[in-house]
């Protein structure tokens, strides 16, 4: 992985070059926005939901019998807006995304339709990358936004519900607004642009780079979720370090 | 590297010198051949002699490791080459965009490059589908067609560009007799229609003939002759002599061994 990554810089610099060009894939970057959101937009909502729920549920019975009842908002929402939305939701267009991009542009490499694009003066980083890169810049956080609402609601309902716990809606928000301010959703958002980022150049690297046959392309996707994943919980660490400060 | 430009005929390409190593392995041992303006040349050779690796030096989808290629004696890689002269080629499995219906895939190069509107697009499309005898199939999926319809699409994807240079990578492979014909016709009446410089690989021996004005047999990454049809049918090289003439029959069994008269 980490001998890649030059070429995967190299990559994102020559992307981030073609991005005037982006209003004429204006189309492609549209299916691919709305590919990324069909395919993710229920798991999302039920994913973040059941979390929030879940640590409404670790958390609330723990707080209330010594007497914190009033901060399981707090604890709710903070931990889905700064860590748990981003980094869940990575991992889940990871798998979901990035191999799907790595699987289409590495069997476009492996039956040279790749090669047949240069032969037409097409650049594949045109054609290929940028509308990919910027549809999953675009969507993820906004798939965040929604997860970081979907895990709020989450825990709003079980402790409501759930009678060991027993916060009512109205204090479970008030302790939510107390606790977590705009600058906190802001950070999970932005965390969750610079994972995209990742996703999208790691899973187009992989494809571009596939080598093989149809055995090869497997190998492509495996790597293109594991090394995303991977380089995600290094710059989770490294983001949320520098955004402390 | 198609670009508009004024010119009307084939180009010339001057191959000098080349070299090409995959993993220590020399696939290319030392290439040096002229492609005259309009002729259709042929690089025969048995699988795995460089044919395709050779072929795509000459539109600049490898480099070399030595040696170079001139197209009107400008070297290949030079960005002046590039765009000035418009150059296609037709892979042997036809490398259409699976994604892409027909009609898409036939205009992507005049809708990429914004070189006319829609309509123009469609209609362009739609003359050159008509050209390879797939006239109305423009809303198809690749993966509809048959393997001689996909080589006639990536051959109407190829004339859109106007190529002065066309290359051709195996076009007869896994075609039947008729649709190799086909092809083997459409190659020549390109080259009658707008003077294209034609650059076919291939190991098969009737479309060779049929259509080269000069043809290359090439061994083991080495040129073993280049002549016209005439002259390399007749070159004294075993190596030659053996690529063109193998043939199967089948051994007569022993049943046949007995009845034959004495």
């Amino acid at each position: 992985m980490f001998q890649n990554i030059g070429e995967m810089v190299l990559l994102f610099w020559r992307t981030l070059l073609a991005l005037p060009l982006t209003w004429r894939q204006r189309r492609k970057v549209l299916d691919q926005f709305f590919e990324i959101g069909n395919a993710s937009l229920l798991t999302v909502c039920i994913l973040s939901f059941f979390t929030g729920g879940v640590i409404a549920l670790q958390t609330g019975p723990l707080l209330v019998e010594r007497g914190l009842g009033s901060y399981v908002g707090g604890v709710v929402g903070y931990s889905i807006a700064k860590e748990l939305a981003p980094m869940m939701m990575a991992i889940l267009i990871a798998g979901r995304i990035g191999s799907a991009m790595a699987a289409e542009i590495g069997s476009m490499r492996i039956y040279q339709e790749i090669d047949a694009l240069r032969t037409m003066n097409i650049s594949p980083i045109h054609y290929l990358v940028l509308p990919r890169l910027v549809a999953i810049a675009l969507a993820l956080p906004l798939l965040v936004t929604i997860a970081i609402l979907g895990g709020w609601l989450g825990g709003l309902v079980v402790c409501a519900a759930n009678d060991h716990i027993a916060v009512s809606s109205a204090a479970f928000f008030s302790a939510l607004r107390s606790a977590v301010d705009v600058q906190d959703v802001a950070n999970g958002v932005f965390k969750s642009f610079m994972f995209a980022l990742i996703i999208g150049v790691v899973s187009c690297h992989q494809g571009l780079t596939t080598r093989g046959g149809p055995r090869g392309i497997g190998r492509s996707v495996t790597k293109a979720v594991v090394n995303s994943i991977i380089i995600i919980v290094i710059f989770d660490y490294l983001l949320t370090r520098i955004l402390m400060t | 590297m198609n670009g508009s430009s004024s010119h009307q005929n084939g180009v010339g390409i001057q191959v000098r010198g080349l070299r090409k190593s995959f993993d220590g392995q020399e696939v290319l041992r030392g290439l040096d051949f002229d492609v005259h303006p309009g002729e259709i040349f042929v690089i025969m050779g048995p699988s795995g002699s460089g044919k395709t690796v050779l072929l795509k030096h000459l539109i600049g989808l490898e480099d070399p490791d030595a040696g170079e290629i001139l197209i009107e004696g400008q070297p290949i890689q030079s960005p002046e080459v590039m765009s000035k002269y418009r150059m296609a080629m037709v892979f042997q499995s036809g490398a259409l965009l699976s994604s892409l219906s027909v009609g898409e895939n036939v205009g992507l190069y005049l809708d990429e490059h914004r070189l006319h509107p829609p309509a123009e697009i469609a209609r362009i499309v739609a003359e050159k589908l008509d050209v390879v005898g797939l006239k109305g199939t423009e809303d198809k999926m690749p993966s509809e067609l048959s393997g001689g319809m996909k080589k006639r699409v990536a051959i109407a994807r190829a004339l859109i560009i106007e190529p002065q240079l066309i290359l051709y990578d195996e076009p007869t492979s896994e075609l039947d007799p008729l649709s190799a014909v086909v092809i083997a016709r459409e190659i020549l009446h390109l080259k009658d229609r707008i003077h294209v410089t034609s650059l076919v690989v291939s190991h098969d021996r009737d479309l060779a003939f049929g259509v080269a004005d000069r043809i290359a047999v090439i061994n083991q990454g080495r040129i073993l002759t280049i002549g016209t049809p005439e002259e390399v049918r007749r070159h004294p090289d075993p190596l030659v002599q053996e690529f063109l003439n193998a043939d199967f029959k089948r051994p007569p069994s022993p049943l046949e061994l007995k009845s034959e008269p004495v």
